[in-house]
């Protein structure tokens, strides 16, 4: 039964990364992103990732589609951006490079899988969150409040990329507003 | 094949979806959708190894992993409209001023 659930989500993931692709219509990819985003959740729920899983479906559902949504829409591009096809040799291109990173991939998967040992039985983990809050804050709590920073500092740097500067100034007055 | 092994093939599966998506896609959105799949594709392989191994660690890394790009999703989106502002574009092979 697991199995059949690992399987049944999974392959949905790999169908919604191949949308993402194929779509020509951006919206229509960001909706296949969000596809594959809830299968992966699915995939951590299997895998006892439970808060894991729902930071993924918050996070990247909730948030970075809706925002990639957000500017597709802003920007107007719909199907009315008809930006021309591939050109042949950049299918080529993409096509030789998946073919060579998955063949790699795969070998070091294949590789490792076949030699890994089962994975320990199941945990009742009641408090699986609570052990994780645990290791976060005791052994990464550097790391943490590292990350809080950068996020500020992308706050900022949004903002200050996405300001129009007052018309009638030039770009040092405009500084100095 | 494991749920283990089957698990690290969707990952890495994904990741070269990305990669293929980043290099044959012109639309920069699009361009940075692929980006993210090839972020989750890793974090999937994440989680798994914990699983595997029984410890969090990975989880842990997975968070991190999202902070990161939830801030490069943010800056990356501003820097598309600021191009496009500019370029009335969003064809990345329009934006070659570097090149030359």
């Amino acid at each position: 039964m697991e199995t059949l659930l690992y399987l049944v989500f999974g392959l949905a993931a790999l169908a919604g990364g191949v949308l993402v692709i194929a779509n020509r219509n951006p919206v229509y990819s960001a909706l296949s992103l969000v596809m594959t985003m809830f299968s992966i959740s699915a995939l951590y729920v299997l895998q006892q990732a439970y808060f894991v899983a729902a930071v993924q479906i918050v996070v990247y559902a909730g948030a970075i589609v809706v925002l990639f949504l957000f500017v597709i829409m802003l920007l107007n591009l719909g199907e009315n951006d008809n930006l021309p096809a591939a050109s042949g040799a950049r299918r080529f291109l993409g096509a030789v490079l998946g073919v060579t990173f998955a063949g790699i991939v795969g070998a070091v998967v294949w590789n490792y899988a076949s030699t890994a040992p089962p994975p320990p039985a199941a945990t009742t983990d009641l408090d699986h969150t609570k052990h994780l809050a645990r290791t976060l804050f005791q052994n990464h709590l550097l790391a943490f409040e590292v990350v809080s920073l950068v996020l500020l500092a992308a706050l900022v740097g949004v903002i200050v990329l996405i300001r129009t500067r007052p018309s009638g100034l030039d770009a040092t007055e405009a500084d100095n507003v | 094949m494991s749920d283990f092994a089957f698990c690290l093939a969707v990952s890495a599966a994904l990741f070269t979806l990305g990669v293929v998506g980043v290099v044959v896609k012109r639309n920069a959105i699009v361009v940075f959708m692929c980006i993210e799949l090839m972020l989750n594709g890793a974090n999937l392989s994440f989680v798994t190894f914990a699983r595997q191994h029984g410890q969090v660690d990975g989880q842990i890394f997975v968070f991190f992993v999202m902070a990161i790009a939830a801030a490069e999703v943010a800056i990356g989106l501003a820097i598309i409209v600021t191009v496009f502002r500019n370029r009335a574009s969003i064809n990345v092979d329009d934006v070659t001023m570097l090149r030359r």
